[in-house]
């Protein structure tokens, strides 16, 4: 993390950025290129699953029917993902999901965050790995359930048939199985991943690109400080994406299960 | 995966293919979280909720019951209350039968004893006029025999003494009357 830093200080930063500059090096052992087990990312992730347990853990030790502030806002993030997302979009058994939905939503939020919170600026989630993760959880959690719910020959049926006539069905089924197995876990990875990843190299750009330019010529100066404000800008822009991808990622993850628990197709 | 940068020589990364050490340390960290606030922290919010509900709901249903209660006492004064005076009314009509039945019975009973010392009364007239108008009846024939007798016993005497039969005869008859 002080890598960049230096870079920028000794005025070496190379403009256009590249994808290297999402690719830090290692902290353990110091320096090192291609080692992962242990960078700025991964400890990132540790501190956003650290920061989420201690803060559940504290504001919830002692639960009150009356709530104090903390608890308050822990129970808040809670009903927003259990009544916003869980029971609006699956109903009633909706419940059952919500505590994972809320953990998947706190974990994308708070590592999406990091690609704003000064000293961070990246999020893990533009590193394809971790959304990749998630994004395989919520597809063997959608086809598990609606397995178990349906069997397995009516979940497929169910999946895979829709109510057409039979002429067209040799047609629709490629398709539905193509959107319903194949791209849903890629499309819900590489939204996640690519939103964070445009996020970061945007900041980036604007960022060294006003450096860049003022190392080239002193009078591009005002086109500089244009650029910074341009980084400030962008920087809420990012907050928005952080949020709505965190909850975009989690209302689609609700709705593949809503559509695996569905009836009829 | 990787392809030789052209100028540095350096491993070049492809940002579309996942690091496998990073989905490894991803994963164990995202389940260890799963693990923990899955466990420890929603369910016990899931059961705070219930128990605010159960809070609410228990309140309302107590607020109820006690309402009904209310009701229920209120309905019960109000029929007690309604039996009281018909009850009072009741004993009202029956104590103003009563006096009634007793003046008719006092009433009676009066009528009945003076009808009946009026009759004694009547019947003691009766027999005592009964019996003065006997003795009358002898005596007045006795004494108008007697005074016959001596009318013509002593007749024609003189004046003086036949005054004096008649006086004596009167006191004689007084005598008589007063015995």
């Amino acid at each position: 993390m002080f890598g960049q830093a230096n870079v920028l200080a000794a005025g070496q930063a190379k403009f256009p950025p590249s994808v290297e500059d999402f690719y830090l090096p290692s902290i353990l052992p110091w320096g090192a290129h291609d080692n992962y087990w242990f960078t700025k990312i991964t400890a990132m992730v540790w501190l956003a699953v650290g920061v989420l347990i201690i803060f559940f853990l504290a504001s919830y030790r002692k639960p009150q029917l009356v709530p104090t502030k903390k608890q308050w806002f822990a129970e808040s993030i809670y009903g927003f993902v259990r009544n916003n997302i869980a029971v609006d979009m699956i109903g009633h058994q909706g419940v059952r999901f919500a505590p994972y939905f809320t953990t998947l939503f706190c974990f994308i939020l708070l590592t999406n965050a990091f690609a704003i919170i000064p000293f961070f600026q990246i999020s893990p989630n533009s590193h394809i790995a971790f959304p990749a993760f998630l994004a395989v959880i919520s597809y063997v959690m959608f086809n598990w359930i609606g397995i178990r719910h349906h069997g397995f020959v009516k979940y497929f049926k169910n999946s895979l048939v829709p109510p057409a006539p039979w002429y067209i069905l040799p047609l629709l089924i490629p398709i539905e199985f193509f959107s319903t197995f194949l791209v849903r876990p890629f499309s819900l990875a590489v939204r996640l991943f690519a939103n964070m990843f445009a996020g970061h190299m945007l900041l980036l750009v604007f960022t060294l690109g006003g450096f860049a330019m003022l190392s080239a010529n002193a009078w591009l100066a005002p086109v500089s400080v244009l650029s910074w404000v341009m980084t400030i800008a962008l920087t809420f822009l990012e907050f928005l994406v952080i949020c709505l991808q965190a909850y975009v990622f989690t209302v689609l993850t609700a709705s593949y299960v809503q559509g695996a628990l569905a009836e009829e197709h | 995966m990787y392809f030789l940068a052209a100028e540095g020589g350096e491993a070049a990364h492809n940002p579309i293919i996942p690091a496998w050490q990073e989905i490894v340390v991803g994963g164990i960290a995202f389940i260890v979280l799963c693990f923990v606030l899955m466990k420890f922290v929603f369910p016990r919010m899931e059961q705070t909720f219930q128990a605010r509900v159960d809070a609410i709901e228990g309140g309302i249903k107590r607020a109820e019951a006690a309402q009904a209660e209310a009701n229920q006492l209120l309905e019960q004064y109000r029929a007690q209350l309604a039996e009281a005076r018909t009850d009072a009314a009741k004993i009202r009509d029956d104590a103003r039968a009563d006096a009634e039945g007793i003046r008719q019975d006092i009433l009676a009973k009066a009528r009945e004893e003076s009808d009946r010392i009026i009759a004694a009364g009547k019947e003691q007239l009766a027999a005592e006029r009964a019996t003065i108008v006997r003795e009358l009846r002898t005596e007045v024939g006795a004494i108008a025999v007697d005074l016959a007798s001596k009318i013509v016993g002593e007749s024609l005497a003189d004046e003086a003494r036949r005054k004096g039969t008649v006086d004596r005869f009167l006191s004689g008859l007084e005598s008589t009357g007063a015995r």
